[in-house]
């Protein structure tokens, strides 16, 4: 009995991992999608964010360790093919605001993935910002932070609107795959 | 969609307003730094409409909280066509007498350079 269920242990958990890595990889690619795009309004830090399309999806189906994984893996490679070093500062200390206010507000109760998504957006732009004031003082911070926040807000809720679409077409298979 | 989703929502955005207010009452804090030859001569608060004269070679106008040169005692005048100043970190520079109008913020910092992408 024991044996097998450390047998059943390793299967899940290599399915498990197959299924981060594939989900590690669409948000590499939804990073790739979003560099070939031109620059939507010239100011740093106002972007669709795509990435966290799958970041949020994966919270929802797996749970906080796995999207924290999924992202930090996307941020390195994202980082070493598109960014530099400071990049990938600044888009750790955002995904570190993200995955801690988007965890703890869809334990908090009433939330769906829309509002989630939007919180996280806005955290992740906080987080950001609060990254290139210590890295470059001098920065104001109260004046780029409103236009962050929203744009982080709106760019939040149209991705949770996504990652609702999506969830609802997959509802049956993610019910009944075992992750 | 929930009505909690709308409610977080409208609180980032009021909270966004909110800092927007408190830092559009900030910027009213920047100030003009006047140097003559390296040293400090003045500085002045953007808030107050007023006219500095700068030794005997320049005047320079606070208006509506734009700094710009009135005067200038030198043959090509290139401060004097200047476009005003507002913002962080601009500058007017008269070169023959060496004066620089530079903006600084509330505490003194100058704005970054650049930012990394």
């Amino acid at each position: 009995m024991r044996v097998r269920s450390a047998v059943n242990q390793r299967e899940f958990s290599a399915r498990r991992v197959a299924y981060l890595g594939l989900l590690a990889s669409l948000a590499v690619l939804m990073g790739y999608v979003e560099a070939t795009l031109p620059g939507l309004s010239g100011i740093p830090g106002v972007k669709p964010g795509l990435c966290n399309i799958v970041i949020v999806f994966t919270l929802y189906a797996f749970g906080v360790p796995e999207a924290f994984l999924v992202s930090v893996a996307r941020i390195l490679v994202i980082g070493f093919l598109f960014g530099n070093l400071f990049s990938m500062i600044y888009s750790l200390a955002g995904t570190c605001f993200a995955i801690t206010a988007m965890a703890l507000l869809r334990g908090a109760g009433p939330f769906s993935p829309v509002g989630v998504s939007a919180a996280g957006g806005a955290a992740h732009n906080t987080g950001q910002l609060v990254a290139a004031c210590l890295l470059l003082p001098g920065i104001p911070f109260t004046r780029y932070l409103p236009l962050l926040l929203a744009a982080g807000c709106a760019a939040g809720a149209v991705n949770g609107l996504i990652v609702l679409a999506v969830t609802s077409k997959l509802g049956n298979i993610l019910k009944t795959s075992r992750f | 969609m929930k009505k909690g989703d709308i409610i977080l929502i409208s609180a980032i955005l009021v909270l966004a307003a909110a800092v927007l207010l408190l830092s559009g009452r900030s910027a009213d804090g920047a100030r003009l730094v006047v140097t003559v030859d390296g040293e400090l001569f003045g500085s002045y608060s953007l808030g107050e409409d007023r006219e500095i004269r700068i030794g005997s070679s320049n005047i320079c106008v606070i208006r509506d909280g734009e700094v710009s040169m009135s005067e200038a005692d030198c043959p090509d005048r290139v401060c004097v066509r200047s476009k005003p100043i507002r913002r962080e970190g601009e500058t007017i520079v008269c070169l023959p007498n060496r004066v620089i109008l530079s903006i600084t913020g509330e505490d003194g910092v100058d704005a970054p350079d650049a930012i990394a992408g």
